[in-house]
């Protein structure tokens, strides 16, 4: 305990590393709210998700916080349903039918129009479906007539697809034409900010038949972190993200580098062929083309995060870092205590791992800290070009399918940058540490 | 300030700021030394002799705190030089090293005779074909054959090599040679050769020697005079023949009869304790709390006391 | 009790040993003989110095009693059972027997391992099981070289401790297991001279009160006397002279003795005043020994004609047995 207290104090003195830490304490954090607020089987199908999941989020819409930054604000994105109270909805039932009256007001607070805008009706009846006339109220005084229309049990009313309405509102889209200020200049198109209302009115024909409708405002902004275009909430592959990189990078190089130590350690100790043998090895397998294997064994085999995993330290154990390790233990092998470990009886396994080891963790240790975000952004750069796990939402992902769908080439930046920037922070913080631990443990290792 | 001796040091402090706090490794070094004479500073580990190599030669490293004293080399003043007149006029010009485990601080991939050529062609500004005729008859000076001049270091036993490191701090022509533990690492019969050698330089080349050890049996083969060093101070100077019969200082006194003698039938003794850390010496006479002759007025540092031309430093000899 | 009436504990019989020379690790290249033709007895409780240079071969006879070398001719008879023959379990029951005080006391103790594990471990090795008697043991140990009280050092790690401390410690490990004979190693040329003559004392203490051989190898003369019984006297792999502690200091018949003798000085003024006869030259080559006497090349009182062509038998002269022609 007073050695890790001694431990702290040390990299206290190094501020760089005492942000890397803050940073990283963070990232951990973060990942473990993560992992419990949302549950890897909710999160993988929520990714998974089609517009089942996702109806009531816009397409490719920006995060919410960009409205502090722009002068003018842009919509965001709100619903009403019925059918859970929202909105008032009354009903008036006589002589065998049911008059339904719902109003959803709202305030829509913005200049801009909205991305899009959708009644989703559901309706209970035997025999007989429910017919709704809908209306819009604007701010300005106009009263618009959307449409009139029967409805079955499930009926989706998207405003921008029914022609009827395009022809009536003179072919302006009608997410522009019912919130347009008419006062403004028509070169310029604004929106009215201000109460709106819809008005559903319905006549159901049976006595236990009903109709709800959920009105969706589709707005240019959602969430924290924006969506894609799947609709899907980027923040869930943001969160996710963070628990998938640590445990990739902290599996990866923890597992290569103990493996690799221990090798070392073997080969080293026992010298002979057993050392001829390993360098060997060592010595093809860095000449092998690392990612053009992973690529084939993505290819070819799996794609996976596990296999790719597996692949990777397989790849890694006989990396070039026993080299240096074995020219630690050649000079350890030589210390005296080893000798007289021998002299009493110290079988070879137990000077191995309890005299030649503990003896190399100090100079183990940085280089492993900073082995974490290389592997991190293995994982991102293997899922860019293509080969990444197929389900799982990483930070790689969100990159790979902003680039594709063209968010850079449409604006939509914040679907590549934020992802890039937390790949960033990660990677920044533990380079931060390893190095300040490098700085700390080699100077004693001097002393060997 | 007489300026017929050689060496004259007085006062000579170098503390080193470490994470702990200052190392007070040299503090308040004197001693003199005339021409052709050989001194030896006698001290155990954890003395602060390897600093006081540094400071005579001001070979220091980057966290000094103090370093301060006044050393008078051939009658001048050394320690107001700057650095630049320092190095033209006096580090290997009049006053040069043989550095611990010199042997094994050779360049392995330059000739043993470049590497004895090269203070000469530095300080001197001498051409090549020069220095190393100057090495060769330094070579000789030290038993080493003249063909070993296209050696390299690896070829060469430590013997051999320790004798190369005293050719290169002789190439130049010093006054003065400081040898830090020129014969730890060596065999008897090796460090016995290296002493003859020693012996008849200080004769022959007329030049004197400062020799830093813990070896007392060993220093004796050089010593004109012997200066005790004790958590970085100098508790007795002497000569050599009245030091090795009968030491005046208290830790002088133990110090010599946990001498092991190979030819006497005499039982050695040995200190218990250990020294004082030179991160925060005690007040008073640091020897005290070893000494068995300790009395009440030693918790004052006591001064130097002069007995007939010795120096010591403790209150026994208190007028 | 003298030497007849003790047994013999170790029986050092025409011991070789040569490691190969291997040229890139494949081509063999000769041979450098370390020990080469060494026969000695030491009984129980005695006390022996092995005295000679680097090079002489001492630190590869040492490594091979403690069974880390194996001979390549000849045998190491300990209470007749052939060291290099045995192994495994043998071998490690053969190693509790034998304690080991190395040279550096701070490299000798595993940085990382505090003072308690350091102990421990040879009895954890040797299978005992049982803490509390570990522990007890342990505290014995410590008591024994006196690092007391016990608890002020079980926790700390061997840089915390004084050399003289950590020398300590080394001998505390080397006993623990209650041996029969110890290996020292130059136990305290490391050490600053007025701590060296309380560890020496403290083996002896030790030596005489378990009545455990000793094999003290130094190459410092001035120590022998004050902890040895006998002497030996190695050079380039062989032993030239075997005698008695006072022989050899008053009577030294090899001529590399008398060097020695002579190279070693006490402390007095007028040494720097005489220039020491010493022999020339270096000790040879293992690789290719001299023919004949190995040390004839440098030695005063060559007879030619004999000392380069044939090798000495050991001769009797006194109370020592040398091998040189100087005594036929």
């Amino acid at each position: 305990m007073k050695s890790m207290k001694r431990f702290f104090a040390e990299i206290a003195q190094y501020p760089s590393a005492v942000f890397g830490m803050v940073l990283i304490f963070a990232l951990f954090a973060f990942s473990l709210y993560t992992v419990i607020a949302l549950p890897y089987n909710e999160a993988i199908s929520l990714w998974r998700g089609d517009e089942n999941v996702w109806y009531r989020t816009p397409k490719v819409a920006q995060p919410r916080w960009i409205n502090w930054f722009l002068k003018e604000d842009l919509p965001e994105t709100f619903w009403f349903n019925s059918a859970n109270g929202e909105g008032t909805k009354t009903e008036e039932f006589s002589n065998g039918t049911n008059k339904i009256f719902i109003s959803m007001p709202f305030d829509y607070n913005s200049k801009d129009f909205p991305q899009e805008l959708s009644i989703y009706f559901t309706s209970t009846f035997e025999q007989k479906q429910p017919f709704v006339s809908v209306k819009m109220l604007t701010p300005d005084g106009r009263e618009i007539n959307i449409g009139s229309f029967a409805v079955g049990k499930t009926f989706t009313y998207r405003f921008s697809q029914d022609p009827k309405l395009q022809r009536r509102l003179k072919n302006i889209s009608p997410e522009q034409s019912l919130f347009m200020d008419l006062t403004a200049d028509p070169l310029v198109p604004q929106a009215v900010p201000g109460r709106y209302e819809l008005q559903i009115e319905g006549v159901a024909f049976e006595e236990n038949s009903t109709v709800d409708a959920e009105f969706i405002v589709y707005g240019k902004v959602y969430g924290w972190a924006g969506t894609d275009h799947r609709r899907r909430d980027i923040s869930i592959a943001l969160m996710w993200g963070a628990p998938i990189a640590l445990a990739f990078g902290f599996l990866t190089a923890i597992g290569t580098s103990i493996t690799t130590m221990i090798i070392a350690a073997f080969g080293t100790w026992y010298g002979g062929w057993i050392d001829e043998v390993i360098q060997r090895i060592t010595e093809i397998n860095l000449i092998l083309p690392f990612l053009s294997i992973l690529i084939m064994i993505g290819t070819f085999y799996s794609r996976s995060l596990w296999t790719m995993l597996v692949a990777v330290i397989a790849l890694s154990i006989f990396g070039g870092s026993i080299k240096g390790f074995r020219a630690i233990f050649l000079q350890i092998k030589e210390a005296p205590y080893v000798e007289a470990a021998r002299a009493y009886g110290a079988s070879n396994m137990r000077i191995i791992m309890q005299y030649l080891v503990p003896r190399i963790i100090p100079l183990l240790i940085p280089q492993l800290v900073i082995l974490i975000p290389s592997n991190v952004f293995l994982e991102s750069s293997l899922t860019l070009i293509g080969l990444g796990d197929p389900i799982l939402p990483t930070w790689g992902k969100l990159i790979q399918e902003g680039v594709r769908n063209g968010a850079l080439v449409q604006g939509q930046y914040y679907w590549v940058l934020e992802p890039s920037l937390i790949l960033l922070a990660t990677g920044l913080s533990f380079a931060l540490v390893g190095f300040s631990l490098d700085r700390i443990f080699n100077p004693r290792l001097r002393g060997m | 300030m007489a300026s017929d001796k050689l060496l004259s040091i007085q006062d000579l402090v170098l503390h080193f700021k470490t994470q702990r706090g200052p190392v007070q490794a040299v503090d308040g070094v004197f001693f003199d030394l005339g021409y052709k004479e050989a001194v030896v500073v006698l001290g155990e580990s954890g003395c602060g002799k390897s600093s006081l190599a540094k400071a005579l030669l001001r070979l220091l490293p980057r966290n000094v705190s103090r370093y301060d004293g006044k050393v008078y080399l051939e009658g001048q003043e050394i320690m107001g030089m700057d650095e630049e007149q320092y190095r033209q006029n006096v580090r290997w010009v009049r006053m040069s090293l043989v550095p611990q485990a010199a042997m094994n601080s050779l360049n392995p991939v330059m000739k043993v005779g470049d590497q004895v050529a090269e203070p000469m062609m530095a300080h001197h500004g001498v051409k090549k074909e020069e220095a190393l005729i100057q090495a060769a008859k330094m070579f000789q000076h030290v038993g080493v054959p003249v063909d070993f001049l296209d050696r390299y270091a690896f070829e060469l036993s430590g013997g051999m090599r320790q004798r190369v490191a005293i050719a290169m701090s002789l190439v130049t022509a010093p006054a003065l040679v400081v040898l830090d533990e020129p014969t730890s690492a060596l065999d008897v019969l090796t460090q016995a050769n290296i002493f003859n050698v020693l012996k008849r330089l200080k004769k022959e080349l007329e030049v004197s020697f400062v020799l830093i050890t813990h070896d007392i049996a060993t220093s004796s083969e050089l010593a004109d005079r012997v200066a005790v060093m004790y958590a970085g101070q100098i508790v007795e100077v002497s000569d050599a023949h009245r030091f090795f019969n009968e030491p005046l200082h208290p830790y002088s006194r133990m110090l010599m009869a946990s001498v092991p003698r190979l030819r006497a039938d005499v039982e050695p003794d040995f200190i218990t304790g250990q020294p004082p850390s030179l991160l925060n010496p005690p007040t008073g006479c640091r020897f005290a709390d070893r000494c068995p002759k300790r009395f009440a007025k030693c918790s004052e540092e006591p001064p130097v006391f002069n007995i007939d031309g010795i120096q010591v430093k403790c209150w026994l000899y208190n007028g | 009790m003298t030497d007849t009436q003790r047994e013999v504990l170790l029986s050092i019989q025409d011991l070789h040993v040569w490691f190969e020379l291997r040229r890139f690790g494949f081509s063999h290249a000769g041979y450098v003989k370390a020990v080469d033709g060494v026969t000695f007895d030491l009984h129980y409780g005695e006390t022996i110095a092995i005295v000679g240079e680097s090079g002489c071969g001492k630190s590869s006879l040492m490594k091979t009693i403690l069974g880390i070398n194996k001979p390549t001719k000849g045998k190491v008879m300990f209470k007749d059972q052939s060291i290099g023959e045995i192994g495994g379990e043998e071998l490690r029951q053969y190693r509790a027997q034998v304690g080991y005080v190395q040279q550096d006391p701070f490299g000798a103790l595993a940085p990382f391992m505090n003072i308690q594990r350091i102990l421990e471990e040879p009895l954890v090795i040797q299978g005992i099981k049982d803490p509390a008697e570990r522990e007890r043991r342990v505290r014995k140990a410590m008591e024994e070289v006196k690092l007391t009280p016990p608890d002020d050092f079980l926790q700390k790690f061997p840089h915390m401790l004084s050399g003289g401390q950590q020398q300590r410690v080394v001998i505390a490990r080397a006993i623990i297991l209650e041996p029969k004979l110890i290996v020292a190693d130059e136990p305290v040329s490391m050490l600053d001279a007025s701590v060296r003559v309380e560890i020496l004392r403290l083996l002896r203490g030790l030596q005489e009160k378990y009545q455990m051989a000793v094999i003290y190898i130094t190459h410092d003369l001035s120590t022998v006397r004050y902890f040895s019984e006998r002497v030996f006297v190695m050079y380039a792999g062989n032993m030239v002279e075997k005698a008695p502690v006072e022989s050899i200091v008053h009577n030294s018949k090899h001529p590399y003795t008398s060097a020695l003798m002579e190279a070693t000085a006490d402390p007095d003024a007028n040494n720097a005043l005489v220039y020491r006869e010493l022999p020339a030259g270096e000790p040879p080559s293992l690789v290719s020994p001299p023919a004949g006497c190995r040390f004839h090349p440098r030695c005063p009182k060559m007879i030619d004609g004999e000392c380069n062509v044939n090798k000495p038998p050991e001769f009797s002269a006194d109370a020592a047995v040398v091998s040189c022609w100087l005594y036929k």
